[in-house]
């Protein structure tokens, strides 16, 4: 009785959390117009595929339990017209059935099409999402040029505004794929796909790259975060603010070797030296729920083991193994830190 | 056994030693050891061309020449990090050529990392502590393959970026000549 009951206990906190979690990654989740409208044309699918495919083995079954009892007027015989009225009228029924069938499915997938596609056209935000090995670099456009706002790995979507996302890549193919919101859809290199998107409920999903990208493929996730519209215009004009001047002597060392050490190079920081234009933008790192493209929750400790060796924990990432000596690494995520 | 299935262990035996000699493939995720250093050269200040007899070949040369991975994360630094705003792909511009045969500084692959990291007269930047030891010395590898130094199995066929150009395997291969760096 105690050994049954163990693994039981060991799958309930897993199955609780699942229930928690249940619309954080599911074609289930309903969280977007699209995702509602896909889910509608796939239960429309299955269920007249379902009746046709029981008919058929019904028919089947049938056929197998009268087999001998009556003499079959198969063509070759030539004696078709022969057959039972009964027979006549009921392939006559079944050839109409799987007419109207097919022309549901057309009909209930040329309606999917044209109300996504009608969505498309009323764009009200556009986000540029460009694909890299192995995480996502995010643009959200404007034309006011002071209002255009660079992230990396997070992407805020406001609650019932159509989203429009252009879609781009720096190296290989990946694919654009948030289940609980709608997807997917190819980021393709030299060329601009584009996804759109009306969220109808506010929560945090996982978006996954769906296209095998290299050897961190399964480390390249997004969290995506719908805002309601106030919150979401906070954020953006959160974003939007230069990276804070450190405090503390110990951030103040930290961002003196992290703007004009190597981190600069590759890493974008706003407001400061830090100019590389190759690696996430870290301007409002610490606001982030995760590091490096879902591959850890972020947290000081976190934060400490990436940026000491992060190809231990990533390995091929296009971060390197610098090998900081203990005193730098403490200044640096002080440094990070204070990036909110 | 008879002699025509002895022959054959013989083949297989020598060619899962020739495998195992293969390290072109070698891929060290994490720069090993941990800090190591491009060979301290001397600096844009003191240096002309040639005026310094080559040092021993540095060992760790062995882990990045004719090595797949190092040409290739090289490649992608040489785009990113815009060695190409001034030598542009391989042509040169406002920097020297890569793709011929001379080297004012040297063409082995560690007077390339020094070169990398200390800088040079006339505008090369020195970019120590810009770049991991381990960058550099990818981007080495790349330099000396834009003149077709590394042997052929090493280089790509194809390129890690979006690319017209003709593939790798197909650059001519120059001579290694440092004789315009005769003391003038």
């Amino acid at each position: 009785m105690k050994l049954s009951a163990r693994p039981l206990a060991a799958v309930l906190p897993l199955l609780l959390a699942a229930c928690q979690y249940q619309h954080y990654q599911s074609d289930f989740g309903k969280g977007a117009v699209e995702d509602t409208q896909f889910l509608t044309l796939f239960t429309i699918f299955i269920v007249v595929c379902a009746v046709m495919y029981l008919l058929v083995i019904g028919f089947l079954f049938a056929a197998i339990l009268r087999r001998g009892r009556i003499e079959a007027n198969v063509v070759e015989s030539g004696r078709h017209h022969e057959s039972h009225p009964l027979m006549q009228s009921t392939l006559i029924g079944w050839a109409a059935l799987i007419g109207v069938g097919l022309a549901a499915l057309a009909v209930a997938s040329f309606v999917t099409d044209r109300s996504m596609a009608k969505a498309a056209t009323n764009e009200k935000l556009s986000i540029t999402l460009t694909g890299n090995q192995w995480w996502w670099d995010i643009v959200y456009n404007s034309a006011d040029a002071s209002k255009t706002l660079r992230t990396a790995n997070e992407l805020h979507l406001p609650l019932g505004v159509p989203t429009r996302i252009i879609l781009k890549s720096n190296d290989v193919i990946h694919s654009f794929w948030v289940p609980s919101l709608a997807g997917k859809q190819d980021l393709i290199p030299g060329r601009e796909n584009d996804i759109t998107i009306v969220p109808k409920r506010t929560g945090i999903y996982r978006g996954q790259c769906a296209e095998y990208c290299g050897t961190q493929h399964a480390h390249m996730s997004l969290v995506v975060v719908v805002d309601s519209y106030p919150d979401f215009i906070k954020w953006w004009g959160h974003q939007l603010q230069p990276a804070p001047a450190p405090a503390s002597p110990l951030a103040l060392a930290g961002f003196k070797y992290v703007t004009s050490g190597p981190c600069s190079s590759c890493h974008n920081i706003g407001g400061t030296q830090a100019s590389g234009q190759v690696a996430p933008d870290l301007t409002h790192l610490a606001s982030r729920k995760s590091i490096a493209a879902g591959t850890l929750p972020m947290s000081e400790g976190n934060l400490y083991g990436w940026v000491e060796d992060p190809q231990s924990l990533k390995p091929g990432v296009k971060m390197p193994t610098i090998g900081l000596p203990p005193d730098r690494l403490h200044a640096v995520v002080a440094y990070l830190e204070t990036l909110r | 056994m008879s002699s025509p299935s002895r022959v054959s262990l013989l083949v297989l035996g020598a060619a899962a030693l020739a495998l195992a000699a293969c390290n072109r493939e070698e891929h060290h995720s994490r720069a090993k050891p941990i800090g190591e250093t491009v060979p301290a050269g001397e600096s844009p200040d003191t240096i002309f061309p040639g005026s310094s007899t080559a040092p021993p070949l540095d060992p760790r040369a062995a882990l990045y020449d004719n090595n797949v991975n190092a040409i290739s994360q090289g490649q992608q630094l040489f785009m990113q990090m815009n060695c190409v705003g001034c030598h542009s792909h391989g042509g040169g511009g406002m920097g020297p050529p890569l793709m011929d045969d001379e080297w004012r500084y040297g063409g082995r692959i560690d007077q390339i990392a020094t070169t990398i990291a200390e800088g040079r007269p006339n505008g090369m930047p020195s970019w120590r502590g810009k770049l991991t030891e381990d960058q550099i010395w990818d981007l080495a590898a790349y330099v000396r393959s834009l003149s077709g130094l590394p042997s052929k199995d090493a280089v790509a066929s194809r390129s890690e970026s979006m690319s017209a150009g003709t593939p790798q395997t197909l650059t001519p291969h120059a001579e290694m000549n440092n004789s315009d760096a005769v003391p003038q």
